[in-house]
């Protein structure tokens, strides 16, 4: 391969790629992401591989693995192209079925089609699929389209074209504009104007200037960051070029944690494939313009996703967060100025330049524009990664694209933005999903993690495990994040183990406030939000453990009590069976009753206890009657 | 670094000159203005650890609060050291470092600033991670003879043996560092241990 010259080489290209490809040429498109992966995608490519060439179809049919399409929780995920047929939940024994319905006949595969949970009918479009009809998928959308290992599929989608009109049309002080005008929000967690860090960057004194991809992404259950760098990483690359050529830097760096050696892979190939072809490396395009991107692999602490403990991390130190008042923009890597932008800001950076500022901000609310890519997690029916305009309530993310609560249980919380973001309840769920909304309610949009929780979730359950793991993940540097988190989480383990004191809401807000105002970095200043926000929206929960003893959604086993109800049981004797410490006492025509000494409140008696009875139950600890009335110990035959 | 310009700013009220480049509390140490410090030292990089150097400053309209022993002067500056927010953020730093080293100095200054009691746990770990040690080894010594080891809650310091067998003896200086009596349990407890080691 030459390297591309010119704006007009790249078309050039771009149009040769597409002149060869057939449209009507059948293609099969598998997600290869980390979902559909994890459910068998790799052994259907397999199958799909073999069959073909055992049906002498090669070079016939097109086989592309792409990166994640989204609805990953219904995978592996198929598209059979021309005709944009979508099947979900495929399994390699059911390759020769679409080989022989579909590939040949033209004909559909019914029982692999979406089927609606209202409506129960069969999703022929994507449109029809209401987790794909709510959303509006910008970013996420050539996913579909791109083998991330080739860059002619990028290219052919009009990739690195926003870089050449940058190159060769605009000044670094006109793309400036075009992303401030945008009113670009960093994704990252903040929501810091963009345009305004480059700016600062591009201005600061001191050379070589660096600019950094933070693809760290280390909240729990995260999948955005790393969807878009295994997907579509020439995207990112492509932004982070741009803003390379605005700032004035010529040396990058992509941070990405170990644990996502498919990101790892996909960026260095990416790297690789773009230098060959001139678009990274030395003359860019042929502009004169020199830019060279370098992969860091982070070790996977929560705490390196924060700018200065990353810049430290790639100065080869330990990640901890510095102490200092100058912002990284000006003093970053070896203090040099650096300016960090997280992936999904990067990736946006390309349509806003093809695109214009005016079409990005055709979408959005007043404050927060473009779209935002979350990962729509827990107790909905349709989870996955899913990407919509910024302002859109929780209430349509839960209920429209989500498909509302699982098992028609009842919701309780939403939390959104990562350990250190927010519960949101129910009376707020018309809230809109932007930067300031968000913190007007004392939430954060985090990275885009969005959880939703049913009747079944203790709320201060929650927030525990959510002190527990920023306790472990803090850096321990400074004493407010380490000693204050260790005193929270000691307050919320009473708790929850029925321990619990009068007075200890109030010192967990004492504690709460002090951490934020007094800890080294954003990560103790956030830390308390979980435990805040819950006590302001469920001080009740809070309250029936620690006055009633009393854990309202049955969760904290230190504060529940299994009973068999007498009037129910039927003295089946599965129960008895079953229990592990052999807790449970009856025989035939015996009432069984737990021996709570010997319970170890394993759910295991409710769990087995015929649907038909329904005897077992969990009730509070100190409402357990005493012991069974004598005169129904027998079961009365009927 | 000839044009070592001079600044005036306020703390508490009084003018002070300082040297730009300095930080709020070398110049208020200047000044005789005390401000409690744990893990400053002024032969080591500012670590901004602790906390307890906290003061509140106002630049314009905006008063807020940041650590003296990093934030540099500034030509007007206005701080306030011993604001009420201040010392109740202070106090808590004292409440929630009590029960890891319930002697020495950082019980002196916990009853300087009415902290008589914890409503903490104890838990006599006898270190207060201030880090004087580790930072004291590695950046005037060059050894890196102990360090840190863990983080968040699990944070603690841990002599390398490898080096420490050969360094320790006889340098020692950490000993005076440690405000709160950990070094010499912890060299006593690796001397302890030291015989078996150097059988190998
Ligand atoms: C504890 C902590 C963890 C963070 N983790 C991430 C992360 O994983 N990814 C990320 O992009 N930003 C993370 N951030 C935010 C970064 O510090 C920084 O603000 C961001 O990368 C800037 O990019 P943006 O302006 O594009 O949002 C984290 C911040 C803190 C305090
Ligand atoms: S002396 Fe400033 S933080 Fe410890």
């Amino acid at each position: 391969m030459n390297k591309i010259k010119s704006p007009s080489e790249l078309e050039k290209l771009r149009k040769e790629i597409l002149g060869k490809k057939d449209p009507k040429k059948p293609s099969i498109v598998i997600c290869g992401g980390t979902g559909c992966n994890a459910l068998g995608a790799q052994q259907v490519v397999t199958v799909f591989k073999e069959a073909i060439k055992k049906q002498d179809l090669e070079g016939k049919i097109d086989i592309k693995e792409t990166g994640c399409l989204g609805f990953c929780e219904k995978g592996p995920r198929v598209i059979i192209y021309p005709e944009e047929i979508y099947y979900f939940q495929v399994q390699s024994s059911d390759v020769s079925e679409i080989m022989s319905k579909t590939i040949i006949e033209k004909g559909l595969v019914e029982r692999l089609l979406y089927t609606d949970l209202v409506t129960v009918e069969k999703a022929k479009n994507i449109s029809d699929i209401s987790f794909y009809k709510h959303q509006v998928r910008t970013l996420l959308q050539n996913n579909a389209k791109i083998d991330p290992k080739r860059i002619e599929d990028y290219i052919a989608t009009g990739g690195y074209s926003a870089l050449a009109k940058v190159l060769y049309k605009m000044t670094p002080e006109q793309v400036l504009e075009e992303v401030k005008k945008a009113n670009l929000r960093g994704r990252g967690g903040g929501g810091f104007p963009t345009g305004r860090k480059w700016e600062t960057t591009r201005n600061a004194s001191g050379e070589p200037k660096y600019v950094i991809v933070n693809c760290d992404e280390g909240d729990p259950g995260a999948f955005m960051n790393r969807s878009l760098m295994e997907g579509n990483p020439h995207s990112v690359l492509e932004g982070l070029t741009i803003g390379a050529y605005a700032i004035g830097s010529h040396e990058g760096f992509v941070y990405v944690r170990q644990e996502y050696p498919l990101a790892v892979e996909n960026t260095r190939i990416a790297i690789k494939q773009a230098e060959k072809h001139g678009l990274l490396g030395k003359d860019i395009l042929g502009s004169g313009f020199d830019f060279t991107v370098k992969i860091h692999r982070g070790a996977g602490a929560f705490v390196s996703g924060e700018s200065s403990a990353l810049m430290t991390a790639i100065e080869g130190k330990v990640g901890e967060p510095k102490p200092k008042y100058i912002h990284t923009a000006e003093k970053g890597i070896w203090d040099k100025p650096s300016n960090l932008n997280n992936v999904e800001t990067w990736a946006n950076v390309p349509l806003i330049i093809s695109k214009g500022a005016d079409w990005f901000r055709s979408t959005g609310t007043e404050g927060s524009k473009g779209t935002k890519i979350f990962s729509l997690v827990g107790k909905v029916n349709n989870t996955g990664l899913v990407e919509v305009p910024m302002g859109i309530t929780f209430r349509d993310m839960i209920y429209k694209i989500g498909g509302g609560i699982r098992f028609g249980k009842k919701f309780k919380a939403v939390q959104i933005g990562g350990p250190s973001g927010g519960f949101i309840p129910e009376n707020l769920l018309d809230t809109r999903i932007d930067f300031d909304e968000l913190r007007k309610i004392g939430g954060m949009m985090g990275s885009g993690g969005i959880i939703v929780m049913d009747e079944d979730t203790c709320i201060v359950d929650v927030a525990r495990y959510y002190i527990d793991f920023l306790s472990q993940e803090s850096c321990g540097k400074c004493v407010p994040c380490r000693e204050g988190l260790r005193q929270m989480l000691n307050i919320l383990n009473n708790i929850c183990a029925g321990k619990g004191k009068d007075g200890d809401v109030e010192l967990l807000e004492e504690l709460s406030e002090f951490v934020m105002d007094a800890s080294l970095c954003a990560l103790g200043g956030t830390a308390p939000n979980p435990v805040l926000t819950s006590i302001r929206y469920f001080r009740d929960e809070y309250n029936a453990h620690i006055k009633e003893n009393y854990c309202p959604a049955g969760v904290c086993r230190e504060l529940i009590t299994y009973y068999i109800q007498p009037e129910k049981c039927q003295a089946c004797g599965i129960c008895v069976r079953e229990c592990p410490t052999e807790a449970i006492y009856g025989g035939k025509n015996i009432i069984h009753v737990i021996d709570q000494k010997k319970c170890i409140r394993c759910n295991t008696c409710l769990d087995v206890c015929p649907e038909r009875f329904s005897a077992v139950e969990k009730i509070p600890r100190k409402s357990l009657p005493l012991s069974v009335p004598p005169d129904t110990k027998v079961v009365r035959k009927r | 670094m000839s044009t070592m310009k001079d600044v005036t700013l306020e703390i508490n009220g009084k003018n002070i000159r300082a040297k730009d480049g300095m930080s709020i509390l070398q110049a208020a140490q200047a000044a005789d203005i005390e401000i409690p410090t744990f893990c400053y030292h002024e032969k080591l990089e500012p670590y901004g650890a602790c906390r307890l150097c906290i003061v509140e400053i106002t630049e314009g309209k905006r008063t807020r609060l940041v650590t003296s022993c990093v934030y540099l002067v500034k030509e007007g500056l206005m701080v306030k050291t011993n604001t009420e927010r201040v010392n109740k953020i202070r106090k808590m730093i004292l409440e929630l470092l009590l029960p890891l080293a319930p002697t020495g100095p950082l019980k002196t200054l916990a009853h300087q600033y009415g902290v008589k009691e914890s409503r903490f746990p104890a838990e006599p770990t006898f270190c207060i991670l201030c880090g004087l040690c580790v930072r004291y080894c590695a950046e005037i010594k060059k050894e890196n003879a102990i360090c840190f080891m863990g983080r968040g809650i699990d944070r603690h310091i841990v002599f390398v043996s490898e080096i420490s067998a050969g360094v320790c003896s006889f340098c020692r200086e950490c000993h005076d560092l440690c405000p709160s009596g950990k070094i010499t349990k912890l060299s006593e407890e690796v001397a302890s241990l030291s015989p078996l080691e150097s059988e190998i």
